[in-house]
């Protein structure tokens, strides 16, 4: 029988009741959050319970809501997948915009080692207990997190370029 | 001459000092790369090495990091479509439809099923070309230049098809939100039936140069092997995953533009070794010629080769010169001021190394709020050094090119 996302949604809310919450089905993905505590313990539940089986790590990656309040200002996504039963999950955490950390799961997802250093390297999201987290596409000498929303894609003081007359600002203005 | 290279402070550097051979013999340092002709492409590791033995190894990439991402944020969604080419340069029809495809799914757009075809042809074919290019660039890193020589050819026939449908060579910026974007000519056709009859004995003269060999199989038998389990652990997909033995293949798993419709098996090795690899990559290029021959048995009659949908795909160049409508379509949509849903998609395709998922995250803006790649060479190449570990540094050479790690892919 194939996995449905009431079973997922029932076995989470069993266990980890208020921890996880915002089901919703979002185009063909199951998705909910978590908070950012428990996101250890739920990816390992996920992957080793025998009915979900989520295996297989396809993504992480984070994502910046510099409008959002302070608690909620950077999201990591978690892209899980159980090849058995051919089901993705998306699974998000919001931490703070003032301290962002989040712990790793480096541990349980090997392959999510430079994925971490990669969101570490662009947004300053701290994995606590990541075995070397570091810069990986930037030089080391960078101070700045680039996908920061405030981090402007090109030096600000040319004049010889506006990206408002080419359709190429996000707003228009 | 190590202490030039490294920082005194480097673990390596300690680990040379501290380490005692009986035989008087120290480790050593070499750097591979960055710019080495053996790694095609630009990223550097440290190899830790005592004899011609690897111990170690260090990688560091991202020397042609490009902040696709970054970009992808500011510019509208027809802008974003070069930047999905220059990752896998080898495949770039691949990358182009998946993103149009993931567009499409954000819109809800039905394809035209002779554009969904059309689509699955040319994919078919750009996974040829990246086989072609990693098969046989395996061949001359292990010596066997010939054989290079006799596929080489015929990368450049596909290349050729695909300039008659879009112009372009290898950055190629293929198609539009829902097909293409003009009906593929006479001459495209006409070349695609010629690579159809000439490739295969080219193909097949290549395999048998390379599958019986007896030095070839000397140099890529249990070089490299990685088991199943250490496979998926590291996030691997494709087809260096289906040589350790997975049959995961998002064209079966999750078919997109009508990969249900054909039929073809999804080949796997066993052990996940070089030679296995090679061989998975071998079988699939027959199964995608297969599944282009059946595409085009199966081609819909009539000439529908993109969606109607005014909103989001340019208008003929005629028309927008002479009729009202199309001026204002075509000014709203090279503007980017057409509408888009606020969503959150996840699209994957079965690149030429693997799954290639497009996260896009819309605000109802001109741009992508966010849009991240998952690139699969970034996601594999992190189980490198753990498989060169005890190798002989020419077999290291051997496995990078078996895992077919695409500079592009992997720094985006």
């Amino acid at each position: 029988m194939a996995l449905e996302t009431i079973q997922i949604q029932e076995k989470l809310n069993q266990i980890f009741g208020e921890n996880v919450s915002n089901y919703n089905q979002e185009k063909d993905i199951f998705s909910f959050e978590v908070t950012a505590d428990t996101i250890t313990s739920v990816i390992l539940f996920l992957k080793n319970d025998p009915e979900l089986r989520f295996h297989f790590l396809t993504d992480l990656c984070g994502v910046h809501y510099p409008d959002n309040e302070v608690n909620r200002q950077f999201v990591v996504v978690y892209h899980l997948h159980n090849w058995y039963e051919n089901k993705r999950i998306k699974i998000k955490a919001f931490i703070s915009g003032e301290n962002p950390q989040i712990n790793t799961i480096s541990n349980i997802f090997l392959s999510s080692n430079w994925m971490e250093r990669e969101t570490f390297d662009f947004y300053g999201i701290d994995f606590i207990g990541h075995p070397q987290l570091k810069r990986i596409l930037n030089m080391d000498e960078m101070i700045s997190f680039p996908m920061r929303k405030e981090f402007p894609m090109e030096d600000s003081g040319r004049t010889d370029k506006d990206d408002r007359f080419f359709g190429r600002t996000t707003d228009n203005y | 001459m190590s202490e030039l290279l490294l920082p005194p402070e480097h673990r390596y550097a300690k680990r040379i000092k501290e380490q005692q051979n009986e035989d008087g013999s120290e480790l050593s340092i070499l750097n591979l790369g960055p710019t080495h002709p053996a790694t095609h492409g630009i990223f550097q590791n440290i190899l830790l090495m005592d004899g011609e033995r690897i111990l170690e190894a260090e990688p560091t990439i991202g020397y042609i990091h490009r902040a696709f991402e970054k970009i992808a944020e500011n510019r509208p969604f027809y802008q974003v479509t070069p930047l999905t080419d220059r990752m896998n340069y080898c495949s770039s029809p691949i990358n182009n439809m998946g993103w149009w495809m993931t567009l499409e799914k954000l819109l809800d757009i039905e394809v035209p099923k002779r554009a969904q075809y059309l689509r699955v042809i040319v994919m078919e074919l750009a996974r040829i070309a990246d086989h072609i290019i990693c098969n046989s660039i395996l061949g001359v890193d292990t010596g066997a230049y010939t054989g290079f020589l006799y596929v080489f050819q015929f990368r450049e026939k596909i290349y050729e098809i695909y300039e008659e449908i879009c112009g372009a060579r290898l950055t190629t910026n293929m198609g539009r939100i829902g097909g293409f974007e003009r009906d593929w000519s006479p001459e495209a056709f006409k070349k695609l039936d010629i690579f159809l009859a000439e490739f295969p004995a080219a193909w097949q003269e290549f395999e048998n140069l390379f599958v019986r060999n007896r030095i070839f199989i000397d140099r890529t038998v249990n070089v490299g092997a990685i088991s199943a389990e250490k496979a998926m652990a590291y996030g691997f997909t494709g087809p260096n995953l289906r040589g350790s033995g997975v049959d995961y293949d998002v064209r079966v798993a999750q078919p997109y533009s009508s990969y249900e419709d054909f039929d073809f098996i999804v080949p796997v090795g066993k052990s996940g070794d070089t030679y296995d690899r090679f061989c998975v990559r071998n079988a699939e290029v027959w199964e995608s010629l297969s599944i282009i021959r059946q595409a085009l048995d199966k081609m819909p009659e009539g000439n529908d080769f993109h969606a109607d949908v005014p909103d989001y795909y340019l208008p003929p160049k005629e028309d927008v010169y002479t009729s009202m409508e199309s001026l204002i379509y075509h000014f709203k949509i090279v503007m980017g001021e057409v509408p888009v849903p606020v969503a959150e998609i996840y699209h994957p395709v079965e690149g030429g190394n693997g799954e290639l998922g497009f996260y896009l995250v819309t605000d109802g803006s001109r741009t992508a709020y966010r849009l991240h790649f998952r690139r699969p060479c970034f996601i594999y190449y992190q189980a490198y050094p753990e498989m060169i570990k005890g190798a002989l540094l020419s077999d290291a050479i051997v496995i990078l090119s078996s895992l077919n790690v695409i500079a592009g892919e992997l720094d985006a």
